[in-house]
C-alpha cells in the first residue's frame, strides 16, 4: 500500500474536499483523511447552502466570487447537479441602523464588482412574497449570489477529486504530526501513518486541535448554531433572505432563510450569546424562537410544515476571518480553517486559491488582498467581518 | 350512508354517528363527525388520495397511524395526513397533486409566544397498554404523571384488537377482547386524579436540554419530566417487491384501524403477506368485517404466528401456503392482482410455481419495530428513561400491558417508593413475550362414559389459561406450574361450553353423543364470530376438521347467543356420529387455488420503491452500496432516502436489508442519524396560543 502522497488534506468536509480536488487537477497526488465514514459528515451537511458574495472583507468577497463562479458552472462542466439556485442574497431592512450598515459597504462592495444595490420597499415586497409591509424601508438585493446544495456539492467534489486520481480515507482520525527540523513529513492515525511533502489541516471545527499537533495555537473556536428545514412548498421564494435585526426575544441576533433547489424552506439564526463548544444535540429554545421571527417577517410562513432540526458548528476566529496560508514556522503545512460558517461558501474558492499557493507559491488572486487571510496576522486587531 | 360502511359485525357494534358533509375534489360527499378524512374518503370509495410531486406516482393510505406521509391531502387548502386529521363540516378536501402551495395567508400574528412548560415526576409517551398500565400503578401512589398519546381516544392499539386475548385469565384479563381490555384499563386510568391525558398529542422531539416536546392539541409545549417512559409500541415492517407502493398494498395494522376502529369495509377482496400473529389475526378480522380473504403467503416453511390462529383461519377455508412470498404486485394506478410464488432455502423464487389472486388489497404483515427513536435519544441526553410494551420488547399486547405494570412499579422504586415486584411478575411477563413453543401430537379427546365432552385442539405451548380458569367442573386444567403447558381434560364435562366460548384460540369443540339414541348422528357444537347470514340455520354446510381439513357436511340445528358468550356464539352441527368429534369448523369460502399467470414480468429492482416519501429505488440503492458507499448518511446525501416526511421510518430498516443482501458486513455500515422531528410540525403551532378546537 503507498503511503506516500505530494499532499495530504486532514479533513473531507466544504474546504477540504475542494482543495483535494484542485489539489489533485494541478496533477498532485492527494490523500484526504477523515475521522467521519464519507465526505461531508461534519459541518457540511449541516450548513443551509447560502453561498454568497456580500461580504464586507475585501478577501472574503474575491474568495466567494471563486466559488460562485465554480458553483454556477459546476453542472455545466461536469454534468452533475448540485442542486445551484441563483436566487440571490436579500437584506430586507426595517430600521436606520442597518440601513446605515448596509448601504455603508455598498461602496466596497460595488469596488470589487459585486452586482449588489440599495433597493426600495416595493421591489422587496417583489422579492418576498407575503413580507410583513409594516415599517418596511427598502433593503439590498445581491441577484448573482444563490444556494446549493452542500450534499451534493460535496459528493460531487468527492467523484470529480477521485477522477483526478485523489484518494480518500475515512474513519481514519489523525492523532499527530510528523514534523522534523521544522518541516512536516507526515501524519499519524489510528490506521496507519502517512508521509508527504503537503499538508492541509482543513479539519474545520477541529483546526485548533490539529494544530496543537504541530505546537501551534491557531484561533478557532467552534460555536454551535441550530437550524431547520420544512417540507417542500410550491416554489415561492428566489433569494435566500438575511433579517439583520437582533430578535426582540433577546436571544437572537440575525438570521436568515431561503428556498432551496429541493423547495424545502430552510433556516438558521445567530444567537445573541454564542452556544460555545462541540454539543451538537438540538434544544427546545430553537424552534420557537425562529418559528416566531420567522412568522413575523413573513406572515404566511405560519402554515410552513417543519420536518427537520439539526445543529451545526461554526469554527469562528476572533476576528471573522478566515485562516488561509502556509502555517508559521513549518514547511509544507498550511491552514484552510476558521470560516466562521462560511466553509461551504468559502470552500471551492479556498480550494483553488490555496492549490495554486501550494503549487506555484502564490495565489490567482491579488496576493495582497489574499494575505488578508493570512495565519500570521493579528486576529485581535478590531477588523470585524460587518456581515459574519 | 354508502355501501362501504359496516353496519353489522359479530364483535363490534356500530354506533349511530352524526352524518357530516365534505367535498372531494368539490365533489360533496358525507362523513361521520370526529372521523379522519382518510376514512371517510375510504367509506366513500376514493383510495388514491393524490399523486406523488416527484413521479406523479398515486398515493393512498399505508400506515393509518400518522407514520409515513402517503396520505396527504389538502385540506382546506393545507398539506395535511388524512389518517390523523379529523373531516370538519363542509372541508374542502383536495388531492395533493405536485407540491402544495402555501396559502397567501398575511394575517400578522402575535409573534411574542414562548411556549408552555409542564413540569411532572414522570411524562409517559402512549396511552395504549404498556402506557396506561403504567400510568395506573402511578397514579394509585398519587404520582403526577401526563401521558400523551397521538390518538383521539386511549388504549393505542387495542381497541383493534377484536379477539379474546391469550395470557393469564387472573393477571392479565385473558380471555377478554383486547378492545374490552382498552376499555377497561381507560377507565381505571380516569378514576385516578394526578394522571393527565393528552389525546391527539404527539410527541416531536426530545431536545438535549431534557425538555420534551409535544405537539398538544396542535399547540408546542414543553415538558420537564423527572422520569420520561417510552411506550410508544411499535410500527409496522415495511416489505419491498415491485408494485409494493400501489395504493392498496399496505399495512395489516392500517386495515385493521380501517376496519376495527372506523368500521368501514376497507376492501372486497384480499391477500395477506405474513403468516405471523398480526397477518393470520387480520385475515380472521377481514372475513368478520364480511370481507374475502383469498390466501396468506409465508416465506418460512412454518407459520410464526401461534397455531390456534393458523387452524381457525384454514377452517374457514383460507388457504395458507408456507414457503411463499409475493413476487409483484399489480394493477393501473391501484392494486388489481397479486403474484406469489414458492421459494427456496435461501428465499429465491422457483420459477413456475407462480399463482395469480385478483384483489384490490394486499395486505403487509411481516413482523413489527419498536418505537424506540424518543428512547435512545432521551437515554442519550442523560433523561431518567424507560420504556415498556412493544417500545421495549415486541410482543403481544397482554405482555405490554404487564409489562406496563412492572415498569410503573420500577418507576416507583426508583422514585423511592416502597412498593413490591412480585417476582411472579418478573417470570409472567418472560412468559407473555415467549414466542410460541413445542407442537405436540393431537390426542384424541378422552371420553371416558361421557355423553358429552370437549374435543381441545390446543396442541402448541403458548401462554394461554382461560378455558382452565373457567371450567364449571374445574375439570379442564393445566397440569403444570408455567400457563404455557397444554390443557387436559378430566373427564367431569357438564356440557356448559364456558371453555368454547372464552378459548382465544377457538380450539375447543364440544361433541354431544346423546343427541341421537340410535348413535346414527351427533352434534358438535363449534364457537363462531363470523357476521350475521354466514350460515343459517337449516343449511346443511361443509365441515372442517382441525387443520381444516374437509371432514363432511353437517346440518346446523341451533346457534346459541347468550349475554355471557360475549358476542361468541355456539353453533350447533348435526353431523354422522363419527364424525362430530372431527368437526372443529364450517367452511365459509372454498379455497382458492393457485392458479398460474399467463406471463410473469422478470423481476427489476429499478421498479421496487424503497424510500416511498423520495421515490427512491433499489436499483440506486444497490448501486451505491456496490460502489462502496457503507455510510447511512451519505446515502441520504446522494440520494435522499429518509430524508422525506416519515424520517427514514419505512426505508431504513429495508435498506440495511439491502446492505445484508449486497454481501456487506453491516459492522462495516455507518448507521442512520436520527433527527427530530417525529412528525411536521406547522409554524404556526410554535405560536398560537390556543389549542385546536378550543377558544
Amino acid at each position: 500500500m503507498k503511503t506516500h502522497y505530494d499532499a495530504i488534506v486532514i479533513g473531507a468536509g466544504s474546504v477540504g474536499v475542494p482543495t483535494t480536488y484542485f489539489l489533485a487537477m494541478r496533477g498532485y497526488h492527494v490523500l484526504c483523511l477523515d475521522s467521519y465514514s464519507s465526505s461531508g459528515q461534519g459541518q457540511n451537511k449541516a450548513a443551509i447552502g447560502g453561498t454568497r458574495a456580500t461580504h464586507s472583507d475585501p478577501a472574503k468577497i474575491r474568495i466567494c466570487q471563486k466559488s460562485l463562479e465554480i458553483f454556477s458552472t459546476w453542472e455545466e462542466y461536469h454534468g452533475q447537479s448540485i442542486g445551484w439556485k441563483k436566487g440571490g442574497y436579500c437584506f430586507p431592512v426595517y430600521r436606520a441602523k442597518e440601513e446605515k450598515l448596509l448601504k455603508s459597504i455598498l461602496p466596497i462592495q460595488k469596488k470589487f464588482d459585486l452586482n449588489i444595490d440599495w433597493v426600495g420597499p416595493d421591489k422587496i415586497k417583489e422579492i418576498i412574497p407575503g413580507i410583513n409591509p409594516n415599517g418596511l424601508i427598502g433593503g439590498t438585493f445581491s441577484q448573482d449570489d444563490g444556494q446549493v446544495c452542500p450534499l451534493l456539492a460535496i459528493e460531487a467534489m468527492d467523484k470529480a477529486a477521485r477522477e483526478a486520481g485523489a484518494e480518500f480515507k475515512f474513519k481514519n482520525e489523525v492523532t499527530d504530526l510528523i514534523i522534523n527540523n521544522n518541516t512536516i513529513e507526515g501524519v499519524k492515525t489510528r490506521n496507519g501513518t502517512y508521509t508527504a511533502d503537503v499538508i492541509v489541516n482543513a479539519a474545520g471545527a477541529h483546526a485548533r486541535e490539529i494544530g496543537y499537533m504541530a505546537g501551534l495555537d491557531i484561533p478557532v473556536f467552534p460555536e454551535s448554531h441550530e437550524a431547520g428545514i420544512s417540507a417542500p412548498v410550491r416554489p415561492f421564494l428566489g433569494p435566500l433572505v438575511v433579517d439583520l435585526r437582533p430578535g426582540r426575544e433577546g436571544k437572537t441576533a440575525n438570521f436568515y432563510f431561503g428556498q432551496n433547489h429541493e423547495n424545502a424552506v430552510i433556516f438558521c439564526y445567530t444567537p445573541k450569546v454564542p452556544f460555545a463548544g462541540l454539543d451538537r444535540g438540538a434544544t427546545s429554545e430553537f424552534m420557537p424562537i425562529i418559528a416566531n421571527r420567522l412568522v413575523e417577517l413573513i406572515p404566511r410562513l405560519k402554515n410552513l410544515m417543519v420536518r427537520r432540526l439539526w445543529r451545526g458548528l461554526y469554527p469562528m476566529t476572533p476576528d471573522g476571518v478566515a485562516i488561509v496560508g502556509k502555517a508559521p514556522g513549518i514547511s509544507g503545512l498550511y491552514l484552510a480553517v476558521g470560516m466562521c460558517g462560511q466553509g461551504l461558501m468559502m470552500g471551492p474558492g479556498v480550494g483553488r486559491e490555496l492549490a495554486a499557493l501550494i503549487d506555484k507559491g502564490k495565489p490567482e488572486m491579488d496576493k495582497k488582498v489574499f494575505d488578508s487571510l493570512s495565519p500570521e496576522r493579528d486576529f485581535y486587531a478590531g477588523k470585524v467581518e460587518a456581515l459574519k | 350512508m354508502s355501501e362501504l360502511r359496516i353496519t353489522e359485525h359479530p364483535i363490534l357494534t356500530p354506533e349511530k354517528r352524526e352524518e357530516i358533509e365534505f367535498f372531494f375534489r368539490d365533489r360533496p360527499l358525507k362523513a361521520y363527525k370526529g372521523e379522519m378524512i382518510s376514512t371517510a374518503l375510504f367509506a366513500n370509495g376514493i383510495r388514491i388520495f393524490g399523486e406523488h410531486y416527484k413521479d406523479g406516482s398515486p398515493q393512498g393510505i399505508f400506515c393509518a397511524n400518522g407514520q409515513c406521509a402517503q396520505c396527504l391531502v389538502l385540506a382546506d387548502g393545507l398539506a395535511v395526513k388524512s389518517c390523523i386529521t379529523e373531516v370538519k363540516p363542509g372541508m374542502k378536501v383536495m388531492p395533493l397533486d405536485g407540491l402544495p402551495a402555501l396559502p397567501g395567508d398575511d394575517q400578522a400574528m402575535d409573534t411574542s409566544h414562548i411556549p408552555e412548560e409542564f413540569e411532572t415526576e414522570v411524562f409517559i409517551m402512549g396511552a395504549g397498554p404498556a402506557g396506561i398500565s403504567a400510568a395506573i400503578e402511578l397514579g394509585r401512589q398519587e404520582v403526577r404523571v401526563i401521558v400523551a398519546d397521538d390518538k383521539h381516544i386511549p388504549g393505542g392499539k387495542l381497541g383493534l384488537q377484536t379477539h379474546n386475548f391469550f395470557g393469564s385469565a387472573r393477571e392479565c384479563n385473558a380471555g377478554m377482547r383486547g378492545m374490552d381490555i382498552g376499555t377497561l384499563l381507560a377507565g381505571e386510568l380516569e378514576k385516578l386524579d394526578s394522571v393527565d391525558i393528552w389525546l391527539n398529542s404527539p410527541v416531536a422531539a426530545v431536545f438535549s436540554d431534557k425538555k420534551i416536546g409535544v405537539v398538544k392539541n396542535g399547540r408546542f409545549v414543553l415538558v420537564r419530566p423527572e422520569r420520561f417512559l417510552v411506550a410508544a409500541g411499535a410500527r409496522e415492517n415495511a416489505l419491498a417487491f415491485p408494485g409494493c407502493d400501489l395504493p392498496g398494498v399496505y399495512g395489516a395494522g392500517a386495515f385493521q384501524t380501517l376496519v376495527n376502529r372506523d368500521l368501514v369495509k376497507a376492501a372486497k377482496r384480499l391477500f395477506v403477506v405474513g403468516g405471523g400473529n398480526v397477518g393470520l389475526i387480520v385475515a380472521y378480522h377481514a372475513l368478520q368485517a364480511g370481507i374475502d380473504v383469498l390466501g396468506i403467503v409465508e416465506a418460512l416453511p412454518e407459520c410464526g404466528g401461534y397455531k390456534v390462529h393458523l387452524d381457525k383461519i384454514k377452517r374457514l377455508g383460507v388457504p395458507v401456503w408456507t414457503s411463499h412470498t409475493v413476487l409483484r404486485a399489480e394493477g393501473d394506478g391501484i392494486l388489481e392482482r397479486v403474484i406469489i410464488s414458492e421459494i427456496d432455502k435461501g428465499f429465491r423464487p422457483i420459477p413456475g410455481t407462480e399463482g395469480e389472486f385478483e384483489v384490490d388489497t394486499l395486505l403487509i404483515a411481516v413482523g413489527l419495530s419498536s418505537v424506540n427513536e424518543m428512547f435512545n435519544k432521551a437515554r442519550e441526553f442523560g433523561i431518567e428513561c424507560y420504556a415498556a410494551g412493544d417500545a421495549d420488547i415486541i410482543a403481544e399486547a397482554s405482555a405490554a400491558a404487564f409489562s406496563g405494570q412492572i415498569v410503573g412499579r420500577k418507576i416507583l422504586q426508583d422514585m423511592g417508593l416502597e412498593v413490591p415486584i412480585p417476582g411472579e411478575w418478573d417470570e409472567m411477563v418472560k412468559i407473555l413475550r415467549s414466542k410460541p413453543g413445542k407442537i405436540y401430537p393431537l390426542q384424541g379427546p378422552n371420553i371416558g362414559s361421557n355423553k358429552i365432552y370437549p374435543v381441545i385442539r390446543c396442541v402448541q405451548e403458548i401462554p394461554c389459561n382461560p378455558c382452565a380458569e373457567n371450567c364449571l367442573l374445574q375439570s379442564l386444567s393445566i397440569k403444570s406450574e408455567s400457563i404455557m403447558a397444554l390443557p387436559t381434560f378430566g373427564g367431569r364435562c357438564a356440557g356448559c361450553g364456558h371453555c368454547v366460548s372464552i378459548c382465544p384460540g377457538l380450539a375447543i369443540t364440544l361433541v354431544d353423543e346423546g343427541y341421537d339414541n340410535t348413535r346414527e348422528k351427533a352434534l358438535a357444537i363449534i364457537p363462531w364470530e363470523m357476521p350475521e347470514g354466514t350460515i343459517r340455520i337449516g343449511e346443511v354446510r361443509t365441515t372442517t376438521g382441525f387443520e381444516g381439513e374437509v371432514i363432511g357436511q353437517g346440518r346446523i340445528i341451533a346457534i346459541r347467543e347468550a349475554e355471557w358468550q360475549n358476542r361468541r356464539k355456539l353453533v350447533y352441527i348435526e353431523t354422522p356420529f363419527n364424525e362430530a368429534r372431527l368437526v372443529a369448523g364450517i367452511r365459509i369460502r372454498e379455497p382458492a387455488s393457485k392458479m398460474a399467470p399467463l406471463s410473469v414480468k422478470a423481476a427489476d429492482d429499478a421498479e421496487v420503491i424503497v424510500c416511498r416519501c423520495e421515490r427512491v429505488t433499489k436499483r440506486q440503492i444497490m448501486d451505491k452500496i456496490r460502489d462502496g458507499c457503507r455510510d447511512f448518511n451519505a446515502l441520504k446525501a446522494e440520494l435522499r432516502t429518509g430524508m422525506g416526511p416519515c424520517g427514514g421510518k419505512t426505508c431504513i430498516p429495508l435498506i440495511w436489508g439491502i446492505f445484508r443482501e449486497c454481501g456487506v458486513d453491516l459492522k462495516e455500515v455507518e448507521p442512520h442519524i436520527y433527527r427530530p422531528f417525529e412528525l411536521e410540525v406547522p409554524l404556526r403551532a410554535f405560536i398560537d396560543e390556543t389549542e385546536e378546537g378550543k377558544e
